[in-house]
């Protein structure tokens, strides 16, 4: 019963980076340090990746920073954010250079994602649905044509979105009655809605999900990559309470004609497709929440060393205060460190369902307990917009919602363990 | 034949300038340990005016290199630069100069480096942040304008290239207002704050930049000493601001200014 837990050990051991002259230190009050002694933590990145984190931290200091406040009270993100979002090459972390992405690693992706949400989880989930889900099912299941029609523009204007939930069809994905009727020379005509789809009203290319044979269940699930402009209709933008400015949107699709030829992956497999799509960006959102933890932990306890006083002495060095403040920081650092296990285990290619779960489980709750402490710590300074702490809180409680609620991935760990012991 | 532009543009490593810098235990330096480092603000700046330069008209700039003097830590800051759109770094290796020591590595001796290294690459035009942020000395480009015998153009905030004639045009922030100067190459500039702002390094240029050459030299392979003539005595933190104070009329102000001897 330990074999496993030994494999994946093995497997991320000979994953360590090579001891990296890069200095680490993100912010003063982040929680990693930089390493002196030749023996390396897993959160220790290359080069690559603390270049990157170097371009986001600058990007969100300067473009979405000041817009953060604006696109949370208008529940709409700048275009002008996405556009720099694309010119910066962080809508296409993974991609191949030779379709105009970076060709960096999953790792960078998450860091990336990461980093993102200290400033704005909006913007982060933006990023991390269409790099881990819509980049990765057109870079991992497209035919050569879908590659090289979709990579080039998903790298460098289009934004693209996964629709695979609806209205009866959440937890329970494959219970989806999207149908993609065949038509007599091979292409489909896809009929019916979709519902939660991050992206929705700003994508222009969409992973769909659709059925092509009913009869079969779950194995006529279908993943098609559908243009906007062929028939897909935003009906509704919802009104949410964090994570405002995302766009979750409604679809409905009305005899959309799609080509054969825009078939991703083996006719009838969609279902792989989802699952697995699902287990990697299961991380992403573990990065989301790490991220937004993070953000909230910073700001809240900023205020409390260096702004707010009473009794004579600044709030954060009361003992109480200390406690609390140390108790979350250590919870943060649980979460980033499954986050990264996660994310070099399926670097490495092992088997990560079960770290990926826990990733997403833990950082979610990690999230929802920093987010609310920070409110706390602020006081009645914490509770008002103006302070820019509230808003994590609100945006805290998806993590333990949206790609798999925290119920599934609790059934996911039980039943790996379950054969563990077995 | 109009001239072509062969640019070196030093770069120095600093602590980040978000970073209130704290003086260390010892008060004989300041604390670099666990600090986050990244390239000088005015050396991007003069990194992004090359860059520039070779957008405005094709042909015009033959290369962009980057040079820099101190330890290995210093290949990051290189490469962000090299992301930034250089073509190739110079690494000056100086292993006794890490982060911790590099207020040691003094403007003259930087100036004697550079002018060694210019000569030896043919360069032209060498464009460079007015001054570092750590030590605000303002004095290398000066200093390597005369020891290479070139014009120097300093504080720029505007640089124009008449392509036929080899004659730079360079706007000066000066403190009465801006001054105009020009000069046929070779001549050194060195850039201000206002003379652009940096673009955003894309991603794919930082994944680029790992396969831009990069060259390690020392300064004994630039025949120069770069032992410090200078000790730093010791080290203190600005007084901390006191509180003001508030005046009723315009009397009470001018008493009160009077009281503290500013009129």
């Amino acid at each position: 019963m330990m074999a496993p837990l030994l494999r994946s050990l093995a497997r991320v051991g000979r994953l360590l980076p090579r001891y990296s002259t890069a200095n680490c230190p993100i912010r003063l009050l982040s929680t990693t340090k930089p390493l002196r002694s030749p023996i390396s933590s897993i959160l220790e990145f290359d080069e690559d990746v603390e270049m990157f984190r170097s371009v986001v931290s600058r990007f969100n200091a300067d473009v979405v920073a000041p817009r953060v406040e604006k696109m949370d009270e208008e529940e709409h993100i700048d275009p002008i954010i996405i556009s720099s979002l694309f010119e910066t090459g962080l809508m296409a972390v993974e991609t191949p250079e030779e379709y105009g992405g970076a060709g960096a690693s999953f790792t960078a992706a998450v860091a990336i994602v990461e980093e993102l949400a200290k400033c704005d989880p909006s913007v982060s989930v933006l990023n991390d649905v269409h790099n881990t889900l819509v980049n990765t099912c057109v870079r991992k299941w497209g035919s050569d044509y879908i590659k090289e029609t979709y990579l080039p523009s998903l790298s460098t204007s289009k934004l693209g979105a996964f629709a695979l939930s609806e209205p009866s069809a959440g937890s329970d994905a494959f219970a989806l009655r999207t149908r993609a009727r065949k038509l007599s020379d091979g292409d489909f005509v896809i009929e019916g809605g979709k519902m939660w789809i991050t992206n929705g009203a700003e994508a222009e290319i969409f992973v769909v999900f659709a059925n092509a044979e009913p009869e079969k269940g779950y194995r006529g699930i279908t993943a098609f990559v559908v243009e906007k402009p062929w028939g897909v209709n935003v009906v509704k933008k919802e009104k949410k309470l964090g994570i405002r400015a995302s766009s979750t949107a409604v679809l409905s699709f009305d005899e959309v004609h799609v080509p054969k030829e825009n078939v991703l992956g083996v006719y009838g497999q969609g279902y792989k497709i989802a699952i697995e799509c699902l287990n990697e960006g299961r991380i992403g959102i573990a990065a989301q929440m790490t991220g937004l933890a993070q953000g909230a932990f910073d700001r809240a306890v900023s205020y409390a060393f260096n702004d707010r006083q009473q009794f004579g002495k600044y709030i954060g060095e009361f003992q109480g205060m200390q406690f609390q403040i140390a108790q979350v920081a250590s919870e943060i650092e649980a979460a980033r460190l499954l986050l990264y296990n996660a994310a070099r285990i399926k670097e490495a290619g092992g088997q990560f369902v079960k770290e990926a779960a826990m990733a997403k489980l833990i950082a979610s709750q990690v999230a929802e307990k920093t987010a609310s402490r920070a409110v706390e710590w602020m006081g009645g300074v914490g509770f008002t917009r103006d302070e820019k702490v509230e808003k994590f809180y609100r945006d805290a409680k998806i993590g333990a919602i949206y790609e798999g609620t925290s119920n599934i991935q609790l059934q996911t760990i039980a039943k790996l363990i379950q054969k563990e012991y077995t | 034949m109009p001239p072509r532009l062969n640019i070196v543009v030093p770069i120095k490593r600093v602590i980040d300038f978000a970073i209130k810098p704290r003086i260390s235990a010892a008060k004989n330096a300041i604390e670099t340990n666990g600090v986050k480092f990244s390239m000088n603000p005015f050396c991007e700046i003069a990194i992004e005016e090359a860059v520039r330069l070779r957008e405005s008209s094709k042909d015009l700039v033959e290369s962009i290199t980057l040079v820099s003097a101190g330890s290995a830590k210093i290949q990051d800051t290189l490469r962000a630069g090299l992301a930034l759109g250089a073509d190739k770094a110079t690494l000056i290796d100086i292993p006794a100069i890490d982060d911790s020591k590099s207020l040691e590595l003094e403007p003259l001796a930087v100036a004697k480096l550079l002018k060694a290294f210019v000569e030896k690459s043919n360069a032209n035009l060498v464009i460079m942040g007015k001054q570092a942020i750590d030590d605000d000395s303002n004095q290398t480009g000066q200093m390597l304008a005369g020891l290479l015998n070139w014009s120097q153009a300093t504080n720029a905030s505007k640089v124009t290239v008449d392509e036929a004639s080899g004659v730079v045009t360079v706007a000066r922030e000066v403190d009465g207002g801006t001054e105009t100067v020009s000069a046929p190459l070779p001549l050194v500039i060195t850039t201000d704050l206002r003379l652009n702002t940096p673009r955003y390094t894309k991603l794919q240029d930082i994944m680029k930049a790992k396969k831009k050459k990069t060259e390690k030299i020392t300064p004994e392979d630039l025949g120069v000493d770069v032992t410090s003539r200078l000790e730093i005595v010791s080290l203190s933190e600005p007084p901390k601001r006191t509180g003001g104070g508030k005046a009723d009329s315009v009397d009470a102000l001018i008493g009160k200014l009077k009281g503290v001897g500013a009129i």
